[in-house]
C-alpha cells in the first residue's frame, strides 16, 4: 500500500507526519532542528528518500540540511558527519554559502534595487524561501532567496551559483520588496521542457524563462494591481503564489495580493477567475492532482486582516480552473477561527482519491483524504506552520 | 589553548556539548579566533560572520572578562586572559523573546 509522508516547516522547527494510504493515522516525528525557522522543506520525486531543508535563524543566518534517508537523519551538505571535526579543518561544501554573482562575464550583475522609499538599496542575502528539487536528478536544487534570486546546486546542495540572468533582467533595479520581504518564493520546473522555469518574486511579480535560466521575461499581462502607480505594470505585481498540474504545463493558476488568476498560454497573459469568491485575498493555490481543471485556494478576508472571513476557516474548490467556487468547511473551524494559510503551507498527494493538506499560523495542519470534501486535523499544536509539501511514496 | 563558548543553538551544529578548545599561532584576535573557529568546525561559517564581508552577524555580540568586544575592529588583540585560556571568549545571541 502507498504511504504518505508531509513536511511540515514551522517557526520553530521541522515536523514530519507520515501515514499509510488510508490516510487515518499519523505519526508525528520532530520537532527537528527545533527552535530555528524552517521555510520549506521538499523531497525529490527522482529519489524520496532526498528531502532537501531551508533551515534559517535571525541571529545564525542560512542553514541548508540534506536528508538521504526520508527525514530520520539529516546532514549540511559537504559536511559528512564523520568529518564534522576533522583537524585542522579540511575543505567543505559551504553549503549555506549563496553570494549573488556580480562578476563581469555574467551579464548585467547589479547591486542595488528599489527600497521602500524609492531609493536604491544593496542585495542583502537574508534567507531561502523555497527549495524546488529537479524532477530528473537528486542531485540538483533550485533555491529562491530574499533578496530576490534564484541559485541551483548541482552537487546535492553543497555549493549553489546564481543564475544570474533573473536578477540582470532590465527590470531589476526597479524591483521593490513587499511588505514580508522581496523574496522569491514560488518556483516551477516544467517537466516538458527541462529550459522552461517560471519563478515568482513578491512584489515583482513572475517571470519565465525558456533558456535554462540564462534570460526571463516579466509575465504579468493581464495581472491589474490597484496599490501600484501603473496597475498593469510589467513588473511589481504582489504575486503570493503560483501552481501547476504537471500534466498541463501550460496552464498556471495564480493567487495574487488580490485576485485569482489563471493563465492558459505559459503565463503569456491571465485572466481574472476569482468568481464567486468571498474575497478573493490570500496566499495559498494550488491543482488537484487528476483533474487539473481543479483548483483550491483559502480566502483570506483582506491585506489588512489576514485571518479567515467571519473566524470560519474554509477552502474553496473549483471544478472548472476557476469562476465558479464552492466552499469546503467539513471538519474545518466554523467560528473564533482567526489564523492565517501561508503562501507555501499547502500541497496535495497522488493518490486516488487526491489528498489535499495545509497549514495554518495557528500551528494546525489539516488533511483531506477526498479531494476537499471532508477535512481533519493531523496536528493541532505545532508553531506556526510555514510551508507544507507531500511526497507520496510507493 | 583558547576557550570559546558558543550559543545553544550552534553547539548543536557543531556538535559539540560544551566550550570549545582552539589552538592559534599569533595574536589571537577576534578575527584570528573565528578564523580557527571555522576550519575546525566549517559548518559554522556564515553562521557568526557574514561570509562575504566577514562582518558580524548584528543579532551576535563578543564577550570576555565581563568586557563587550563587540564593536571593537577584528584585528585588537583579545584580553591576556583569553590568550592564556584562563577566560573563555562568550559568542551570545541577542536576548529576544517569541
Amino acid at each position: 500500500m502507498s504511504k504518505v509522508r508531509v513536511l511540515v516547516g514551522t517557526r520553530k522547527g521541522a515536523f514530519i507526519l507520515n501515514s499509510d494510504g488510508k490516510r487515518e493515522k499519523w505519526d508525528i516525528s520532530g520537532p527537528h532542528f527545533a527552535g530555528w525557522e524552517m521555510y520549506h522543506l521538499k523531497g525529490s520525486t527522482v529519489d524520496p528518500n532526498r528531502i532537501y531543508a531551508s533551515q534559517c535563524s535571525g541571529w545564525f543566518g542560512q542553514i541548508i540540511q540534506r536528508s538521504d534517508d526520508g527525514g530520520k537523519t539529516w546532514i549540511q551538505p559537504g559536511t559528512p558527519p564523520d568529518e564534522e571535526k576533522g583537524p585542522g579543518g579540511m575543505p567543505k561544501g559551504e553549503s549555506n554559502k549563496f553570494v549573488y554573482d556580480v562578476s563581469a562575464d555574467s551579464g548585467k550583475p547589479l547591486t542595488t534595487h528599489m527600497w521602500y522609499d524609492g531609493t536604491q538599496h544593496p542585495w542583502e542575502f537574508k534567507r531561502v524561501w523555497h527549495l524546488e528539487p529537479s524532477p530528473t536528478d537528486p542531485d540538483t536544487v533550485y533555491a529562491g532567496v530574499e533578496d530576490a534570486g534564484l541559485f541551483r546546486s548541482t552537487d546535492g546542495g553543497q555549493n549553489w551559483q546564481e543564475l544570474s540572468g533573473l536578477r540582470g533582467h532590465e527590470s531589476g533595479a526597479g524591483w521593490q520588496p513587499g511588505a514580508g520581504g522581496m523574496c522569491l518564493h514560488t518556483i516551477i520546473l516544467d517537466p516538458s521542457d527541462p529550459k522552461r522555469i517560471y519563478i515568482a518574486i513578491s512584489a515583482a511579480g513572475a517571470f519565465r524563462t525558456d533558456d535554462g535560466g540564462k534570460t526571463w521575461r516579466p509575465i504579468n499581462k493581464g495581472l491589474y494591481s490597484q496599490y501600484i502607480p501603473n496597475p498593469t505594470a510589467e513588473v511589481g505585481h504582489c504575486v503570493h503564489h503560483v501552481a501547476m498540474n504537471p500534466s498541463r504545463p501550460g496552464v498556471l493558476f495564480m493567487q495574487k495580493h488580490w485576485d485569482v488568476m489563471r493563465s492558459d498560454n505559459s503565463g503569456d497573459s491571465w485572466t481574472e477567475v476569482s468568481g464567486n469568491l468571498p474575497t478573493d485575498f490570500g496566499f495559498v493555490i494550488d491543482v488537484h492532482a487528476h483533474e487539473p481543471e481543479t483548483i483550491y485556494v483559502v480566502p483570506i478576508k483582506s491585506d489588512g486582516e489576514h485571518f479567515p472571513l467571519d473566524g470560519k476557516l474554509r477552502v474553496y474548490r473549483s471544478k472548472t480552473g476557476g469562476n465558479e467556487w464552492e466552499a469546503l468547511a467539513k471538519g474545518l473551524p466554523e467560528r473564533d477561527c482567526y489564523v492565517n494559510v501561508l503562501r507555501d503551507a499547502m500541497a496535495v498527494d497522488s493518490l486516488d482519491k487526491c489528498g489535499v493538506y495545509f497549514g495554518t499560523t495557528g500551528g494546525q495542519v489539516y488533511a483531506s483524504a477526498d479531494a476537499g470534501d471532508n477535512w481533519s486535523p493531523i496536528a493541532k499544536h505545532l508553531p506556526a506552520v510555514l510551508s507544507v509539501e507531500v511526497q507520496t511514496l510507493p | 589553548m583558547i576557550r570559546v563558548v558558543l550559543p545553544g543553538h550552534l553547539r548543536t551544529l557543531a556538535h559539540v556539548s560544551s566550550e570549545v578548545h582552539l589552538e592559534i599561532v599569533g595574536p589571537v584576535t577576534q578575527r584570528s579566533v573565528l578564523d580557527a573557529l571555522e576550519a575546525q568546525y566549517p559548518m559554522l561559517r556564515g553562521t557568526i560572520r557574514d561570509h562575504v564581508t566577514h562582518e558580524r552577524r548584528p543579532f551576535l555580540r563578543f564577550f570576555a572578562c565581563e568586557e563587550d568586544y563587540s564593536l571593537e575592529p577584528p584585528d585588537t588583540p583579545l584580553p591576556d586572559a583569553v590568550a592564556s585560556g584562563k577566560e573563555p571568549l562568550l559568542i551570545i545571541g541577542a536576548i529576544a523573546g517569541g
